[in-house]
């Protein structure tokens, strides 16, 4: 058995941490990942008791709190379920699951610290390298691969053209995520092709453009609109002049500030941008030939429905 | 230091009319200079003249970032827009210029943002220098 199918029989079944977003505003997110996830005959089992992975408000107040709450959702995951992956498709969680596992493995500090919050919680004491955290890119990346994928499609995105955008979180800061940039079948940090592969898999035409990674300003929506209204319109603008019909997200934060924005720039600053947003999820499982309902699209502020439907996916 | 209004519409400027001025690239990547050098200088710092890679924009970039790691969040831009103009002085195609100005302007938006909340940026960026402060609640 050859490395990559050791990897790929090692994510039929993962631990998954789905984080508070996909339970809220990234319904939509969680319900398409976890059709497809079936459509596709992987095994997605929840983390028993999960909590919040400390998103940027517990890190903002005190960093070992906050990979004290990711590393007790990978703690769960390998000592009471037995799972060495545990999967995260909100780029929030990824990232401060990543980041938890960089400063155990690399800081003293955080090891004392959570050695004390795991005694004081009766948590299993983590130790670096108990779990790999992958995201859902990887996920269906490196368990189906574009040429399985390929030849499941039922209905090809033939004549969509999307726009990938993978925000910031995915690939920053670099450090935290040693597996990227190592060559050939590795996601790459300066420009990001995973979710290239797969959709251009199902059969969609993939749109470069420039400000796939750019901030949207996401995190300070509320304290400086203004800014991540400019910062997201930008985005879009970006995107349709590259002729995407289709801006593809894999963030539910990137993915509710896009959608937001493009309606306030419409009120604020009188422009109108064309693209629809969906869930690459989404997108594959209308490729798989789910229905748009099962895939949570009427979910989405973004109406990308008429667009679906004139595609003959909806 | 000039007005980041100004800079503004001369991105605009230079994005709705290219012919405007005889190299509109180079035009752009002056104008992301000068969107550095705002942040340098707000910052009591004397803007440098070296270049890193064959570009100031990316010198002036790495030097705004020092300690200052959330400053890295639009790195990935400053590279962007040095990546466009490499990509203009091989075809010189005026119809890539206005996706050189929504690089450029993305690039004055988060600066000025950044300007104005701090905080812009560390979503992403944040773990380094969150990692150098004290942990007060986790040291009882």
């Amino acid at each position: 058995m050859d490395k990559n199918e050791n990897l790929r029989n090692d994510l039929q079944r993962v631990a998954y941490y789905p984080g508070c977003a996909l339970e809220g505003s990234g319904h939509a997110y969680n319900r398409s990942t976890k059709q497809v996830g079936k459509k596709l005959g992987l095994d997605l089992v929840e983390i028993e008791d999960w909590n919040c992975c400390g998103a940027m408000e517990v890190k903002n107040i005190d960093p070992e709190i906050q990979n004290f709450l990711s590393v007790r959702n990978m703690s769960i995951a390998k000592h009471k379920m037995g799972f060495d992956v545990v999967m995260a498709p909100c780029n929030g969680c990824y990232h401060n699951l990543k980041k938890a596992e960089h400063d155990i493995a690399h800081r003293e500090q955080t090891r004392t610290v959570l050695e004390k919050l795991s005694k004081k919680s009766k948590v299993p004491e983590y130790k670096a390298g108990d779990v790999e955290t992958i995201h859902a890119l990887d996920w269906i990346k490196h368990a189906i691969g574009e040429t399985n994928l390929a030849r499941r499609v039922k209905n090809s995105l033939e004549g969509l053209k999307i726009a990938n955008y993978y925000g910031c979180m995915y690939t920053r800061p670099r450090h935290i995520f040693p597996e990227k940039d190592q060559g050939e079948n590795s996601e790459s940090t300066s420009n990001p092709h995973f979710m290239d592969d797969l959709l251009r898999a199902a059969g969609a035409q993939i749109i470069d453009f420039p400000l796939k990674t750019a901030c949207c300003g996401g995190a300070h929506t509320l304290s400086d609109c203004d800014t991540s209204t400019r910062l997201v319109v930008n985005i879009l603008q970006a995107a349709e002049t590259c002729g995407a019909d289709v801006i593809a997200t894999e963030c539910p934060t990137c993915h509710s500030g896009l959608e937001m924005h493009q309606i306030r720039a419409e009120e604020t600053l009188n422009i109108t941008t064309k693209p629809v947003m969906l869930y690459f999820t989404q997108l594959l499982g209308l490729a798989l030939g789910l229905s748009p309902r099962k895939l949570g699209i009427q979910e989405n502020i973004s109406d990308s429905l008429d667009l679906l439907r004139q595609r003959g996916l909806a | 230091m000039i007005e980041f209004s100004e800079i503004e519409s001369s991105i605009k400027s230079v994005r709705d009319d290219p012919h405007s001025v005889s190299d509109p690239a180079m035009r752009l990547l002056t104008l992301g200079e000068q969107i550095l050098e705002n942040w340098l200088q707000s910052h009591e710092l004397q803007p440098t003249f070296n270049e890193h890679e064959g570009f100031r924009l990316l010198a002036l970039h790495r030097q705004g970032a020092i300690n200052d790691p959330s400053f890295l969040a639009c790195r990935e831009t400053c590279r962007e827009l040095a990546y466009q103009v490499n990509l203009y002085r091989t075809k010189s195609d005026n119809s890539q210029v206005s996706m050189m100005a929504m690089v450029a302007l993305h690039l004055l938006y988060f600066v000025r943002g950044k300007l104005e909340v701090q905080q812009l940026g560390e979503f992403c960026c944040s773990s380094k220098p969150l990692r150098t402060q004290k942990s007060d609640l986790t040291s009882r």
